[in-house]
């Protein structure tokens, strides 16, 4: 049985950042606890904040779980893991720069040229072509998780276009909502800057052709996706248009919109959508998503797209491995958050390696998310450890794997009333003029008893993540 | 504003009045069928109003004879009838999805509650529900939307288009059910001025609310000819076919004051509400209630062609 860490009690006293925190559940009836509860549900569904799953059928509307039992943070843990956080926001934009370019650090022989060149998500297209500002990531979302007191480790990084930053939001509205005491109580540094801080983030990074107050727009693939709440939330905050790829079409050197009163031009576009989709001319000309002859505009310095397209090299679970040297490399600095010891099953030492060890392991694709087709080596079935091996040993290159890190817990509540569940955390870090942290961000929680897969498609729910104020 | 914004705001306001109008439909069905009929049993009446909401072709192939109860569930719950008052309820709410952002949280609510509703009411048995309780619940959402758009909503161009919706849809539907009593309920011409044809008569004016503001605007008898003056020519009448002409015209002036731009369609609306206020009901008749509305209903789905042409379709340079 592991010792996990629980970021509310040191053995039996409560942690300092937790202390009022413990006299609001004790002075806490059951009843009311789960009045607030069905009150909390009530205004989730009410605001349409809805999550659908992937391939599961039955309801699109379905919910996705809140727990009412906040994530504290102190200023000093906060402040360490913003320096952290930034200065690799900072290596992966660099890095992307780069391997669009001259690609130094492959002629260097930092990282290898195939796990860069030979990657899927390397863009021939984008080769040669510099955005606005050298940023190709303008909201670099890190998964983070705990396992001590002082130990936080990167469990993997999203440069295209992470999502659940309206969670972020939403929680926090609700919890201010239903609890203003505990606001009043405790100083809680506020998250509700973030729109303001993203679009001020878009505009500073239209392009030069742009000679007026930029117009920016999100871009969705539609409201069948199941972030679309979240597309149409941020649209709101930051008053800019929702765009489908059908609103858009390309005329002599710039991008426009359909309006009631003609066409308008588009400056940053913040796509919410795959590579893949944004330009049947250049991508793949099935997509209904995109817009013709996009690219062209953007290689033209017509249009700004966030991300930029090919960003997507940076974030696989393969190149991961060497955003320490990337760090290292491109800024002269040590990596303030390290890294989960990874092992590449491409590379023959370490897949004897994890055949070897695979009911320990945690087994990722490279280029999986949303806690699809993992192995949780310990949580596993012996048929399930068997059917991975085989792919394993035949497609060495898609896989990864990480040791099973003992996540920290944060208490929880549970039908039988509070019980330490696992965490992680997801900030959302935002890279244009500046680059900015709000302190806050998504704390996923794996709601089954045990479980370490966090992800909402999983049975995972959400927290609010507190950062206190000095 | 995006034209599919636009499209969406248009149709999300028509989708809920069409719901309105299949719940009025159910009214005036189930009152009628509470009297003697005029020969043609129960089933008359109830055929009749399939064939006034466009449905009697697929109600036919789905459940055959028109039976009450099949014809109670297909107008309000049945999402193969894109008219029906589930679908109606339905496409407005997925269209105020798509839309989020230009709805106010008032307008937003009412829309996803009359939804969540509209779920629970698909749960319950069909014993425990009652017609007029459906009927009047959907009257309620469809006056929630717009006492919220009215209360809540910013005077812009989403507003005048939600508003072209309703107007645009209530022509076509109260022309609708004015053709229907005229041409399809009455079976003989000698029954005019019968007193089935005055109860008939009456029962539409319950269906459109109007039975009391017809009595406090002209008094005394019920005739064809002051219901055809009611329903069609006076301004007073909030679903008169010259109230929603205005309406829609008003709301297309608006916006070519807003956009500094005038297009076909308010010079098609102008022409249309000029002829109808000139009209009197000695011309209606005269031409023929039938041949009249069957005119006005293409006149006013012309307009609808427009109005997508010039704002929501997007082509317009």
């Amino acid at each position: 049985m592991t010792a996990y860490f629980n970021e509310m009690f040191d053995g039996e006293r409560v942690r300092r950042p937790y202390l009022q925190l413990s006299d609001w559940t004790e002075s806490m009836p059951a009843e009311f606890r789960s009045l607030k509860q069905a009150e909390a549900e009530a205004l989730f569904r009410r605001i349409g904040i809805t999550f659908a799953v992937y391939g599961e059928g039955g309801d699109p509307d379905r919910l996705i779980p809140f727990d009412m039992f906040p994530r504290v943070f102190t200023n000093d843990e906060w402040r360490k893991l913003e320096r952290g956080i930034k200065q690799r926001a900072r290596a992966l934009n660099a890095f992307l720069a780069d391997v669009y370019n001259r690609g130094e650090i492959v002629r260097a022989g930092r990282i290898p040229s195939r796990l860069v060149y030979r990657n899927e998500a390397y863009e021939k297209a984008a080769v040669g072509f510099t955005p606005p500002r050298g940023v190709f990531s303008h909201i670099v979302g890190i998964d983070i998780v705990r396992t001590g007191p002082n130990d936080f480790f990167v469990l993997e990084d999203n440069c295209r276009t992470p999502s659940g930053v309206s969670y972020m939001l939403e929680s926090r509205e609700i919890m201010m909502r239903m609890f203003p005491a505990l606001f009043r109580e405790n100083r809680i540094a506020p998250v509700d800057g973030y729109s303001e801080a993203l679009r001020r983030t878009l505009a500073s990074v239209a392009p030069a052709k742009c000679d007026r107050d930029p117009t920016v727009v999100i871009l969705t693939p539609g409201h069948y996706n199941s972030a679309y709440y979240e597309h149409s939330l941020l649209a709101d905050l930051m008053g800019l248009e929702l765009v489908e790829g059908q609103d858009l079409f390309v005329e002599g050197e710039f991008v426009w919109m359909r309006t009631t009163e003609g066409p308008r031009r588009v400056d940053v576009i913040y796509r919410r959508l795959d590579d893949a989709f944004i330009d049947p001319l250049c991508f793949r000309p099935d997509s209904m998503l995109g817009i013709a002859g996009l690219m062209d505009v953007y290689r033209s310095g017509g249009v700004t797209i966030c991300s930029a397209p090919g960003a997507g090299v940076a974030d696989d679970k393969a190149v991961y491995t060497y955003v320490p040297e990337m760090i290292r490399f491109y800024l002269g600095e040590e990596p303030i958050l390290s890294n989960v010891p990874t092992w590449q099953c491409g590379q023959p030492d370490d897949l004897r390696y994890v055949l070897e060890k695979l009911p320990e392991l945690v087994v990722k694709e490279v280029h999986g998310s949303g806690g699809y087709g993992m192995l949780v080596g310990p949580k596993a079935t012996k048929d399930q450890i068997e059917s991975f091996r085989d792919r394993l040993i035949q497609t060495p290159d898609a896989y990864i794997a990480q040791p099973t890190l003992s996540l920290s817990t944060c208490p929880t509540f549970v039908e039988e009333g509070i019980a330490p569940r696992h965490v992680d955390l997801r900030p959302y870090c935002l890279v244009g003029e500046t680059i900015e942290l709000i302190p806050g961000g998504l704390t996923r929680v794996a709601l089954t008893e045990g479980s370490l897969v966090v992800n909402s498609s999983q049975g995972g729910g959400v927290k609010d993540t507190w950062v206190l104020a000095e | 504003m995006l034209s599919r914004t636009a499209s969406n705001l248009y149709w999300l306001a028509r989708y809920m009045e069409r719901a309105e109008t299949a719940a009025r439909l159910l009214q005036v069905g189930s009152r009628m069928s509470l009297i003697p009929s005029a020969g043609h049993g129960y089933r008359n009446e109830w055929e009749s109003l399939l064939r006034a909401s466009g449905t009697a072709e697929g109600f036919g192939q789905k459940y055959g004879d028109p039976v009450q109860r099949n014809i109670e569930s297909y107008l309000f719950f049945d999402r193969d009838n894109p008219s029906s008052v589930a679908s109606c309820i339905v496409q407005a709410r997925e269209n105020a999805r798509i839309v989020r952002t230009a709805l106010t949280t008032q307008m937003w609510d009412a829309l996803n509650t009359a939804f969540q509703e509209l779920r629970q009411l698909e749960r319950t048995p069909r014993s425990e529900l009652d017609l007029n309780h459906l009927t009047d619940w959907t009257m309620r959402q469809t006056a929630l939307l717009r006492g919220s758009l009215d209360a809540s909503h910013l005077r812009n161009d989403g507003y005048d288009f939600m508003n072209l919706g309703f107007f645009i849809e209530r022509a076509d539907n109260t022309a609708r059910l004015l053709d229907v009593k005229y041409y399809v309920l009455l079976p003989r011409i000698d029954f005019v001025g019968s007193g089935l044809d005055n109860y008939q008569w009456t029962t539409l004016l319950r269906a459109l609310s109007a039975h009391r503001a017809f009595y406090w605007a002209y008094g005394g008898e019920v005739t064809a000819g002051k219901i055809a003056h009611f329903l069609i020519l006076n301004p007073q009448c909030p679903r008169s076919l010259l109230a929603c002409t205005q309406g829609a015209a008003t709301h297309l002036g608006r916006l070519s004051r807003g956009y500094d731009r005038t297009t076909p369609a308010q010079s098609q609306a102008w022409g249309l509400l000029g002829e109808i206020a000139e009209l009197t009901v000695e011309d209606v008749f005269d031409e023929g209630l039938h041949e009249f509305l069957t005119r006005f209903i293409r006149a006013i789905s012309d307009l609808g062609a427009v109005v997508h042409e010039v704002y929501l379709s997007g082509d317009v340079r």
